[in-house]
């Protein structure tokens, strides 16, 4: 006897049909999973057994053999479990066999039949949606998630629950749609942070033009401090976005239960001791990276000078590119990458340059050194640097600084105007620009920085055009000398 | 060509010569020197021989001059007879030391003399960069074969050098390799193409000192840029105040010894930028404490900094500005 569950196998972050058929035939009991199922998924014996006993049904007492069709995709993790689990009870009758065929499943099982919640069952429920199905058999704590893809969620807790559902005996719970957008930000403000009166400018240009930014000094001057306070001025995401951000971390079983849709920028910070595949993304599961899971959002590289070069350059693609392409033997994945780097250093290996209370006592090979660790290519790609100084004590002293709400309406006025277009440098400006081209060490790449850097300034202050005044502080935002090679 | 020979003979033993040494004589029989020319015109390196009339006078006062210099650079060897100045410092500078020898390259070749330096990391590059800056021509010494390029890091800067009518120099044939050694030695060359020399900053033990007492023995000009007293970088251009180097207060200095007179100042700038300019006059500060201190918004103050920059009135680094001299 043959039944058939549908679920659906991600790749990256693309969901692909699969088809979960259970065969029960005569001969020697035993069970028997095909079809490139990996570790975890083989292992799903074991959990479908016993959870088929805990819900007090009974187990086929003879051969049984559930294929993963396509075969040759290759089936990774533990959220089989539940159409396993469905597709054998069909074959042995237990369920009606077409009342699968207008349901999803995906789930795991403990080993007293209860459904546990899996990574990326917000694809899934894409997945599903686009083979026609309407419904989908999931974990209670993930119905708000798969409700994001516009499918109907039937929550499970137990193996039990889903089977008297099939059978007609029970009627779906009605499950929480905590989508509603959260209206509280979370996250620190700038509110904390006293003087520093140029750093705020700048991380106010990088919000309204969503720049790279590099924040170079000493230490103890509050750069991470300043790093921390960007996502927290920047606007929240639109709706197709959100729905891209809550994808990837889903996939990487990081949204909340309560509200999965990630309507915020997201914010990530890898230690310096990352992997490369940690960042970009990769490794046997290919799991999207720390560039993946801060798409429309900030990634937050501290003491950029310690993380490896290789991790570092890898970088250079998604933020030419906006997105990862990972090759392997078995095929091609891309994840999107679109995010915005802001990244802090000191000014040499020791830590002192840059501190007046301090003296620098690398030498000159130390120096270049410290210096040569990152590549002219990446440094080009900040379009704000700037020094952060040891703030002095009256300064600290001083009264709290505008806070991240006032700040944020600044930004959301310069991106409407940036959106709008139309901002035109003057003939002054384009004067200056041409004479600080002669004048100062930059390359094509910078003159076009600088100029990008000048239309959201002129947008920040708005302007009718982009005038010389724009390109004046644009330009002194340029990489100085003292961080080139 | 016995100069040849012996900058030949130098090269091939590994050795620093200047006058003649037993082997000599053998290594002169054996020496083919229209066959080593060819080879330096392969290479497009030239050799002003000491007995060459168009021998620097200056360097061939000195007590060791060297036997010749090989020449980088298409620049008729008549520049380094111009008046020139030379501007030393240590490597591993301050962005106070660096902004200084910049400016000072600038105005100093812009004022119309010939900017000598050792093309090191540091003040020695700053200096270069300056006079290139002013559109000025630049001498770099070498210690070691032109061919080299010697910090690996300069070599764009030696490019530019010579194609900006200047030169790049050395005692020593090329493919010799640098050896530490021969930095002092190839210092009495920079002292002596120079009638004055500028140590701009210094520790206490460094090149830059071995350079200016070269210059006090050959009887040459040498002025010293005053730092802070409690920095170790300024405690050597300190110690040769101490000693009686004059002070260098402003580059009219030296261009007053060679009878030349600075560029007229003009009117500083106005508005935001003359304001700037006057808060910098107090000492270097960061655009924070410039924010503070006129009531500008910082982009009004990033701008005014920008402004003075291009006009070579200020300079930024470290995250700090600082008034340049005039």
């Amino acid at each position: 006897m043959l039944a058939r569950a549908i679920t659906h196998a991600l790749v990256g972050l693309e969901p692909r049909r699969v088809e979960v058929e259970a065969h029960v035939h005569k001969g020697l009991p035993g069970f028997t999973i095909v079809g490139l199922a990996d570790r975890a998924c083989q292992e799903a014996r074991e959990r479908v057994r016993s959870g088929v006993a805990a819900a007090e049904l009974s187990w086929p007492g003879v051969r049984i053999t559930v294929n993963l069709a396509p075969a040759e995709l290759k089936k990774e993790g533990s959220g089989f479990d539940l159409p396993i689990a469905l597709a054998v009870l069909a074959a042995s009758r237990q369920i009606p066999p077409e009342s699968l065929e207008s349901h999803a499943a995906v789930g795991e099982l403990a080993l007293d039949g209860r459904v546990r919640r899996v990574g990326g069952v917000l694809a899934v429920a894409e997945g599903a949606t686009r083979c026609g199905i309407d419904k989908l058999l999931c974990a209670a704590e993930s119905c708000a998630e798969a409700a994001l893809a516009g499918i109907e969620p039937v929550p499970v807790r137990h193996l039990a629950e889903a089977v008297a559902y099939l059978r007609g005996e029970r009627r779906p719970e009605p499950c929480e749609r905590g989508n509603g957008r959260v209206a509280a930000r979370a996250g620190p403000d700038l509110g904390d942070v006293r003087g520093q009166e140029r750093a705020r400018r700048a991380l106010e240009l990088a919000a309204a033009g969503a720049h790279n930014l590099l924040l170079a000094g000493p230490p103890g001057t509050g750069k991470t401090m300043l790093a921390r306070r960007l996502p927290g001025i920047l606007p929240p995401l639109a709706d197709a976005e959100a729905l891209e951000v809550t994808r990837i971390h889903s996939v990487a079983g990081l949204v909340s239960l309560q509200h999965p849709l990630i309507d915020q920028p997201p914010f990530r910070a890898p230690h310096h001791s990352a992997s490369t595949a940690a960042i970009v993304g990769g490794g046997p599961g290919l799991r999207p990276g720390e560039a993946s899971l801060a798409h429309h959002g900030v990634l937050l590289l501290d003491e950029l000078a310690e993380f490896a070069r290789p991790s570092l350059e890898a970088l250079r693609q998604p933020l030419e590119d906006g997105e990862v392409a990972i090759a392997r033997a078995a095929g091609r994945v891309v994840f999107p990458a679109r995010f915005q780097l802001v990244a802090t250093m000191n000014l040499c290996a020791c830590g002192a340059r840059g501190d007046p209370a301090a003296e620098c006592s690398c030498s000159a090979q130390r120096l270049a050194a410290y210096r040569d660790k990152l590549s002219r290519a990446l440094l080009d790609r900040f379009d704000l640097v700037i020094t952060v100084p040891r703030p002095r004590a009256v300064e600290l002293a001083a009264p709290r600084g505008e806070p991240s709400a006032v700040v944020r309406e600044r930004v959301l006025g310069a991106r409407g105007r940036l959106a709008a277009g139309g901002l035109r440098r003057t003939a002054e400006a384009d004067e200056l620009l041409t004479r600080a081209v002669d004048r100062l060490p930059l390359s094509g790449r910078g003159r076009a920085r600088v100029a990008r850097l000048a239309r959201t300034a002129a947008a920040l202050a708005g302007a009718e055009a982009v005038g010389a005044e724009h390109v004046a502080e644009a330009l002194s935002y340029r990489s100085p000398a003292e961080l080139r090679a | 060509m016995n100069e040849l020979a012996l900058a030949a003979f130098a090269a091939a033993t590994g050795a620093h010569v200047v006058g003649e040494r037993p082997g000599f004589g053998r290594f002169r029989r054996r020496f083919d020197a229209a066959a080593y020319e060819a080879r330096l015109r392969a290479l497009g390196v030239r050799f002003l021989a000491r007995s060459d009339p168009a021998f620097p006078p200056l360097l061939r006062a000195i007590h060791d001059p060297p036997p010749g210099l090989f020449l980088r650079g298409e620049t008729p060897v008549e520049l380094l007879a111009r008046p020139a100045v030379a501007i030393v410092g240590a490597r591993a500078c301050s962005s106070y030391g660096s902004g200084v020898a910049r400016s000072l390259g600038r105005e100093l070749a812009g004022g119309g003399l010939v900017v000598v330096s050792g093309l090191a990391r540091g003040v020695d590059g700053e200096a270069h960069r300056g006079a290139l800056d002013a559109g000025g021509s630049t001498v770099a010494v070498l210690g070691c074969g032109v061919d080299r390029d010697y910090p690996a890091a300069h070599a764009e800067l030696a490019r530019r050098i010579v194609t900006g009518g200047g030169l790049v120099v050395s005692e020593y044939a090329p493919g010799v390799e640098p050896a530490p050694w021969r930095f002092p030695a190839r210092n009495r060359i920079i002292a002596g193409l120079a009638a004055a020399t500028i140590v701009v900053e210094a520790r206490e033990r460094s090149g830059a000192l071995i350079t200016a007492d070269l210059a006090l023995d050959e009887g040459r000009d040498v002025f010293a840029v005053p730092g802070e007293i409690t920095s170790a970088l300024s405690a050597g251009a300190n110690a040769l105040l101490c000693l009686g180097a004059t002070p260098l207060t402003s580059s009219a200095d030296v261009l007053e010894l060679f009878g030349l007179s600075a560029e007229p100042i003009g009117d500083g700038p106005d508005g935001d930028a003359g304001a700037i300019l006057a808060l910098l006059a107090d000492g270097s500060a960061s655009t924070d404490q410039l924010v503070r201190r006129s009531g500008l918004a910082p982009e009004v103050v990033a701008a005014a900094l920008v402004e003075l920059e291009l006009a070579g009135l200020a300079s930024t680094a470290d995250g700090l500005a600082r008034a340049m001299p005039r």
